[in-house]
């Protein structure tokens, strides 16, 4: 928790409360060892997320791939068109 | 998330009526806003590999509307347009995105764009009148269900009025 804290540079009940929300949807575990609490994250929970966004994102990008062969072509013009202003 | 590699879209969720994209260009920012707002241009890349974009209607000024035409790679045809609501340019575009079959689901995209050693950061941030409509965005982009998660946005669209 202290590194947390540390880490974070956030006041220590701010970070219990985004540690609890985070434990209340499993995307942390906690165990006690003593006095201190020790935190684990589980990436486990956050897979079905970024399985849902992943198609969404793929027809992004291959919107962009697209996009990123018109700006190489219009660098390239540009680049022709510098020699002629000149 | 630790995905910040330029070459793929970054997409994220910031509140339940938005998505982000992100993605960085090895261009200057005038040359991807003028291929975000030339017609002939955004039809080379808005269809992605979904379609061919037959139509670009680009009247940029504040008030100004736009319209894209696709024909999927299924055979129908897909529109969409908007109104420009705020222009600044080679840095952002404000503007209004229907999807004509769910006129309902207006959602409002801002782009920005940030340059750094002749390279353009893109964000596209959208905001969706409704968690459902934002999810059914999202869906739209499964594989091999572009026809049903259209109608699908339609019927959410209809449910809202």
């Amino acid at each position: 928790m202290n590194d947390l804290v540390a880490q974070l540079q956030m006041a220590q009940p701010l970070v219990s409360k985004h540690l609890r929300v985070l434990r209340e949807v499993g995307l942390v575990g906690v165990r006690e060892r003593g006095r201190q609490r020790l935190y684990r994250l589980d990436g486990q929970a956050l897979k079905p997320i970024h399985d849902w966004v992943k198609n969404y994102e793929r027809s992004w990008s291959q919107r962009f791939d697209r996009l990123e062969v018109v700006l190489e072509e219009l660098k390239q013009n540009k680049e022709e068109h510098d020699g002629d202003d000149k | 998330m630790a995905m910040t590699s330029s070459g793929t879209a970054v997409v994220t969720l910031p509140t339940d009526t938005q998505i982000r994209i992100t993605r960085t260009f090895a261009a200057p920012r005038h040359l991807v806003f003028k291929a975000l707002t030339t017609p002939e241009l955004i039809k080379r890349w808005w269809g992605g590999d979904r379609g061919d974009v037959t139509s670009a209607d680009v009247d940029l000024r504040v008030g100004g509307k736009w319209r894209y035409v696709m024909t999927a790679n299924e055979g129908f045809e897909v529109a969409f347009h908007g109104e420009y609501r705020e222009i600044v340019p080679n840095e952002r575009i404000v503007s209004t995105e229907i999807y004509e079959g769910a006129p309902d689901g207006v959602s409002v995209n801002t782009v920005t764009l940030e340059e750094e050693n002749g390279q353009t950061m893109m964000t596209n941030l959208a905001e969706y009148p409704s968690k459902e409509i934002r999810d059914t965005v999202i869906n739209s982009g499964m594989e091999g269900g572009m026809q049903e998660s259209f109608d699908h946005l339609e019927q959410v669209a209809r449910s809202l009025r």
